[in-house]
């Protein structure tokens, strides 16, 4: 009896907490929920690495230069600024009355002081190559020369000069960047390292940190300080950490979600249907590809056969039909969309599927392969559903266009890493690259010789000699005509087979107002508004 | 005190094998397809002593266990790992002991009921939705809930942060809960049928009690044995249940934090939560054997 009792009490309790639980729910009104895919790892500008951290810290922060909702460069904590004649020094004149989210004035000296510690060997900051092109930064991160020598000056409390090692066109998207925000010095002489923390952090963009759940959510409330509080109209903003996105579409299906930072590859087609103008799709500034390792046969001083495979594949299927969610098929490497700049495609674009395939067989058996030597391959991808599909649609055109061998071998994402760069077993691997600036320089650089991130060895003299040139150039037209021959060099030796350029995919609802669509994806909560719409 | 003594070795093994194991999957925790310039990872290796010999990082990590100190975490690098423990394990506590009384409630009662009309349309249904209960994984039923009672009738909310209501504890402890509400059912059922089938049961019927009194005073006991030592993979069960619930639900409960610390290669958070499970298992399999001797007076420890 007694445990018949205990069972209707619990059942009870259950049905009491369901009843009284509606009237709980957290307000929509002026507070923006949106999805977030992880936590940040820090919300420490100079330790944090993600895409996820460093959305965050555009809302929490703000540097000399920010974008518009449509991705145009605008002024942010600098009102105004001016290049010297040979491009290597700028001067910002910061806005008036700047203030911390404590009330603090924010003076030219705080921006020093976070530059000086993002290069500062101890901080361990992942974006410290970032500013690289800055005076001095390189030789600071090595530590050979000491923080202070770094090329950012304060002249007075609102003038800021920044002297560069050589002409950099997209320094002001550089500086738009959360790893070169402020920082105050106050909070980091009291809590050290730990001053990131909900409590102590402080922030002069235009929200400051209300609360942290690591794997919960991220609060952010009005900064009362912040010198556009007037013309910000979002009170606060939850950033719900969802790491499965079937999960957040769930719950913006569920009307808890006003924007998601993605859309699930298996619901794309419903979702359009159900959604239709609530689906955002936009490009983005990245880059699918496969490469090639050219440090080992068959690749190696192989470019016939590198060619083959990559015209072999029909880059307009596996990006309409294979993944399916707006992305646009690749013929270049430097996406479409790139500020001041024209991308270069492959000399083979312009021809019908036939005829690739026919020049593909050609190439191919002038590598020396054919039916009774068939090419056997090894495909690296890290697992998940749309590499996969990927992987296996080119295997597929590969053995049908070719006769190619593939085999597929799938690994655990930090398995691939190890193996592409130690490029050892690798032959062809998947891989991507999202821009971090608005440039074409942040793609091409990927190649060039000696640069870590350039996965499939590629090592080409021209090609450097070409970026070097463009390095070196103030004039921003003969910097493009150069970044663009040298894309056109790269691409004759086939290091790479880009594959589809990446999209955005948000779900915006209707009672938001002020989104724009935007190559970087970034997308300011303080430029956003709610309201339902008529 | 013998076999609290006795775990020490099990546990010192436990941590060398995971830190070994750890560190010999591929990959570091700061690797990423944005590879770092040589100089930026050689300063972060050595803020994190990543730069050390393996040996000296273990004696590292050893010292600082010894001081109850679990280090700094890889991912949450504003976090130490006993923080994000000390946060996420009443969590997943709460949901997972939530689970279990829901479970073993109406577990215990379906299969007893069941027992009593062995072989009824009513046992028929109750072993037909156990069955299903079994074969149906968390990672289908939680989708499913959702979709219906939070996303077409918005009963219920969807998710957990955002909201402190009490309702966003029942879709997660019910998930956790349907499958071990089914194995429960079975094994009572099956052990209700052989106890009452027993001698001493048909004395107490031919004595005149009445059936909710023999199994409030006879049955029930003997009848829980099994149940009771279903307890421990119960547990098991739900712990490894949770990992999927706090993913789908979004708590941040100690399951997420381990799933994502090994995929993020965050040595640390990983080890450390291994530490906690491995004393927390330790000192569970004691108590159940401590338990089994109060309910069977038969089975004695030395």
């Amino acid at each position: 009896m007694k445990l018949l009792r205990f069972l209707l009490l619990f059942t009870a309790l259950l049905g009491g907490a369901s009843c009284g639980g509606s009237g709980d729910q957290a307000p929509m009104g002026s507070v923006l929920q949106r999805g977030l895919p992880s936590d940040p790892e820090t919300l420490d500008q100079h330790k944090a690495r993600s895409v996820q951290a460093a959305e965050v810290l555009r809302d929490l922060g703000e540097g000399l230069a920010g974008y518009s909702p449509t991705g145009e460069l605008q002024p942010a904590a600098a009102e105004s600024w001016v290049m010297s004649d040979d491009g290597l020094t700028y001067t910002f004149r910061l806005r008036p009355n700047l203030r911390w989210s404590n009330g603090d004035a924010l003076t030219a000296e705080h921006f020093v002081l976070g530059m000086q510690r993002l290069v500062t060997p101890a901080t361990a900051a992942f974006y410290a190559q970032m500013i690289a092109e800055i005076d001095n930064a390189a030789a600071i991160v090595a530590g050979e020369a000491p923080p202070e020598s770094l090329g950012v000056v304060a002249l007075d409390d609102m003038t800021l000069e920044i002297t560069l090692e050589q002409p950099t066109p997209y320094l002001l998207s550089l500086l738009t960047h959360p790893s070169t925000f402020p920082i105050h010095p106050g909070s980091l002489a009291e809590h050290a390292d730990g001053f990131a923390r909900p409590g102590k952090l402080i922030s002069n963009g235009a929200y400051m940190l209300d609360a942290w759940v690591p794997g919960s959510i991220v609060a952010l409330k009005r900064n009362p300080y912040y010198w556009n509080n007037a013309n910000t109209a979002i009170d606060a903003v939850n950033y719900h950490v969802l790491v499965q996105d079937t999960s957040e579409l769930n719950r913006y299906r569920a009307g808890e979600l006003h924007i998601t930072s993605t859309v699930p590859p298996d619901n794309f087609a419903e979702v359009r249907a159900e959604y239709g103008d609530e689906l955002r799709v936009a490009p983005n500034l990245g880059v699918y590809y496969y490469g090639f390792n050219l440090l080992r046969p068959p690749f190696k001083d192989n470019p016939e056969l590198r060619q083959a495979l990559s015209m072999a594949i029909d880059r307009e299927l596996l990006a309409e039909k294979v993944v399916g969610r707006g992305e646009v098929p690749a013929y270049s490497w430097v996406p479409p969309g790139v500020a001041n700049y024209e991308p270069t495609t492959f000399a083979f674009a312009g021809l019908s599927k036939a005829e690739r395939e026919n020049i593909a067989r050609r190439f191919y058996k002038e590598a020396g392969y054919g039916e009774d030597k068939p090419l056997r391959v090894e495909v690296r991808y890290n697992t998940s559903d749309t590499n996969k599909k990927i992987a296996v649609a080119i295997q597929s055109m590969w053995q049908e266009v070719l006769g190619v061998e593939t085999v597929l071998i799938n690994e655990e994402f930090q398995v691939l890493l190890a193996n592409m760069r130690d490029a050892e077993v690798t032959e062809v691997f998947r891989s991507s690259w999202l821009g971090d600036y608005n440039d074409a320089h942040t793609f091409l650089s990927v190649l060039q010789g000696g640069s870590p991130a350039n996965m499939p060895r590629y090592d080409n003299e021209e090609f450097d000699s070409l970026m070097q040139r463009a390095a070196a150039q103030v004039d921003l037209e003969r910097r493009r005509l150069y970044l663009e021959e040298a894309e056109r060099v790269m691409l004759a030796d086939h290091p790479v087979m880009p594959l589809y350029f990446f999209v955005s995919k948000h779900l915006v609802s209707p009672e938001v107002s002020g989104w724009g669509d935007n190559v970087l994806d970034y997308h300011y909560s303080q430029h956003l508004s709610l309201g339902v719409q008529h | 005190m013998l076999r609290l003594a006795g775990a020490v070795p099990t546990l010192l093994l436990v941590i060398v094998l995971a830190f070994l194991m750890v560190h010999a999957a591929p990959g570091g925790p700061f690797d990423d397809e944005r590879v770092l310039p040589a100089d930026v990872e050689a300063n972060i290796a050595a803020a994190y002593h990543l730069d050390e010999p393996l040996p000296q990082q273990f004696l590292r990590y050893l010292e600082g266990l010894l001081k109850g100190d679990l280090g700094p975490s890889y991912r949450y690098r504003d976090y130490t790992v006993s923080e994000l423990i000390a946060d996420a394990f009443p969590l997943s506590l709460k949901l997972g002991a939530l689970a279990m009384s829901l479970a073993l409630l109406l577990g215990v009662a379906a299969g007893t009921a069941a027992a009593l009309r062995q072989g009824s349309t009513f046992d028929r249904v109750v072993m037909g939705f156990a069955m299903t209960g079994i074969s149906i994984p968390v990672f289908v039923i939680a989708p499913v809930l959702v979709m219906l009672l939070a996303v077409k009738l918005q009963w219920l909310p969807a998710g957990w942060s955002g909201t402190t209501s009490l309702t966003r504890y029942l879709l997660p402890v019910v998930t956790l809960a349907l499958p071990q509400i089914a194995y429960i059912a079975r094994l009572t059922r099956a052990s209700m049928i052989d106890v009452l089938a027993r001698d001493f049961i048909r004395t107490a019927r031919a004595q005149g009690l009445d059936t909710l009194t023999i199994l409030r005073v006879h049955a029930l006991k003997p009848a829980m044995l099994p149940v009771l030592s279903y307890m421990g993979p119960a547990v098991a069960a739900i712990l490894t249940g949770s990992v999927v619930v706090e993913e789908i639900f979004g708590i941040p409960g100690l399951g997420q934090f381990f799933v994502r610390g090994a995929l993020n290669r965050d040595y640390t958070l990983v080890l450390g939560i291994v530490v906690f499970y491995a004393t927390l298992i330790v000192l569970l399999n004691l108590a159940v054997d401590i338990l089994y001797g109060v309910i069977d007076p038969r089975v004695r420890y030395r």
